[in-house]
């Protein structure tokens, strides 16, 4: 599925620091048109803040990080131009909750002019029928489930009609029997060939969707490959235990 | 006090009507310079955090009878004698609305940093994901979710500084205790006359805490 030729994201030397804490050290990969990469490690790995610093929520300290040809460190980039073609989806939804459910989803695209108010709400309804929640739309964000809610976050990220998604473990919030249906919208994401980086603790579906796998700890990429060397045969000590641990 | 209320009760209600007036004038403004001064002091940029905080701590830490003697008297002087070359008078109206403001503003100014901040911080994030800017994102997703938490002190906000009208009464502008004060003297029946006074505050701010309760409630349904 991965196209190799085209490099979506590329990140050289990535540096950062919170104060004197350095969470992530000489961080470099390469993701291309199509993939899906799973990053797995533990708690404090610095894998959130990997992800963050791909959209620039976080402001890396040292490196390099191209984004669609977009130097995003660089003064000159506006950084919003880069962020509607990053779709981002939180551990937490974060849907707006002043809003309801169409009104999260036509926000961003009406706002930023992309297109008409009834432009916005026509493609905001296919999405919502993409994710099964058609029926949600004047629904209130405090009126649904986290499964439902995390769903409307895909969808509302889509709506942007991005070229690369961002998940910071959009699993580990729901509970256990809503944890299928949002990795079913993922999967038919990955299978329209969307260019997907996703922190997740589920093993079962990195190893199932994951063109690759990166296993991070204490802010440094210990190992990386496909799920099969990754997660059936890693090679690192590190990895090892974490698995051993976590399977 | 039938007398009083005959004879005096258009004057009475006439300097209610002032009070009232240099309340909302107060508050309009309060309304600007709170809104201002708390965004101030949310921005992710440490000089604005200072400028926003010096404000506040200079207008809290001073008594509001200070401050009114300072704009109505202190100003004029230190532009027309000390500096010279100027010919300003403030108004009784105009230094009162300013002192309101200033001081009410300075409280509103927390009240709003205050609001802005229990807003999650994930809903700022989501809604810079999308590419919205910062001010976007602040109008349209964090300053709604925030005023809602802001309504009730709010309105205590707004009754503290309906009472603060009283305090004006020493720059000599004619709102209801002052003008009390001249009814007394006329007629030296202090018990009657303060206790006209002091139910008509409190027939006016009932009103407005029980309509403000209306107001919140029906902003919280939906939610």
């Amino acid at each position: 599925m991965a196209d190799k030729s085209t490099v979506k994201i590329k990140v050289e030397h990535l540096n950062k620091k919170f104060g004197s804490l350095e969470v992530l050290k000489d961080i470099s990969t390469e993701v291309y048109a199509g993939e899906v990469v799973c990053v797995i490690g533990p708690s404090g790995s610095g894998k959130s803040t990997f992800l963050r610093c791909l959209n620039r929520l976080e402001k890396a300290s040292a490196g390099l990080i191209v984004v669609d040809g977009e130097e995003i460190l660089s003064k000159q980039v506006n950084i919003n131009h880069v962020r509607e073609k990053i779709g981002m989806v939180f551990q937490h939804f974060n849907l707006f909750n002043n809003l309801n459910i169409i009104d999260n989803l036509t926000l961003a695209p009406v706002e930023l002019g992309k297109c008409s108010k009834e432009e916005a709400t026509e493609r905001a309804k296919k999405m919502l029928e993409r994710v099964g929640l058609e029926d949600k739309a004047n629904s209130f964000p405090s009126q649904l489930s986290g499964g439902q809610k995390q769903r409307v976050a895909f969808a509302r990220a889509l709506c942007m009609e991005p070229d690369i998604m961002l998940f910071d473990e959009p699993t580990s919030a729901l509970d256990p029997e809503m944890v299928g249906e949002v990795l079913q919208v993922m999967k038919s994401l990955a299978a329209d060939g969307m260019t997907m980086v996703i922190v997740t603790h589920e093993m079962g579906f990195a190893r199932e969707v994951a063109d690759r796998v990166i296993f991070m700890d204490g802010g440094y990429i210990v190992e990386e490959g496909t799920p099969q060397e990754v997660l059936l045969n890693p090679k690192e000590e590190r990895t090892i235990d974490f698995l051993n641990k976590v399977l | 006090m039938i007398r009083i209320i005959t004879v005096y009760g258009p004057m009475l209600c006439g300097a209610l009507g002032r009070t009232l007036l240099l309340a909302l004038l107060g508050l309009f403004f309060a309304c600007i310079i709170g809104l201002f001064f708390g965004i101030l002091g949310v921005l992710k940029n440490r000089a604005c955090n200072v400028i926003s905080q010096i404000f506040v701590d200079v207008i809290r830490g001073v008594p509001m009878i200070v401050l009114a003697f300072f704009v109505y008297f202190g100003i004029p002087y230190l532009f027309n004698t000390m500096i010279g070359g100027f010919n300003i008078s403030l108004s009784a109206l105009q230094a009162g609305t300013i002192c309101l403001a200033l001081n009410c503003g300075a409280y509103m100014a927390e009240i709003v940093r205050a609001g802005i901040q229990s807003v999650d911080p994930g809903q700022m994030e989501a809604a810079r994901s999308l590419g919205l800017t910062y001010g976007m994102a602040m109008r349209k997703v964090v300053l709604p979710q925030a005023i809602r938490t802001m309504i009730p002190t709010f309105i205590n906000q707004f009754i503290i500084t309906l009472k603060d009208t009283s305090i004006l009464s020493v720059i000599g502008f004619p709102e209801l205790v002052n003008t009390a004060k001249n009814v007394q003297a006329n007629t030296f029946m202090s018990f009657q006359t303060w206790a006209i006074v002091g139910i008509m505050y409190l027939i006016v701010i009932t009103i407005l805490s029980r309509s403000a309760k209306m107001v919140e409630r029906r902003l919280s349904i939906g939610r």
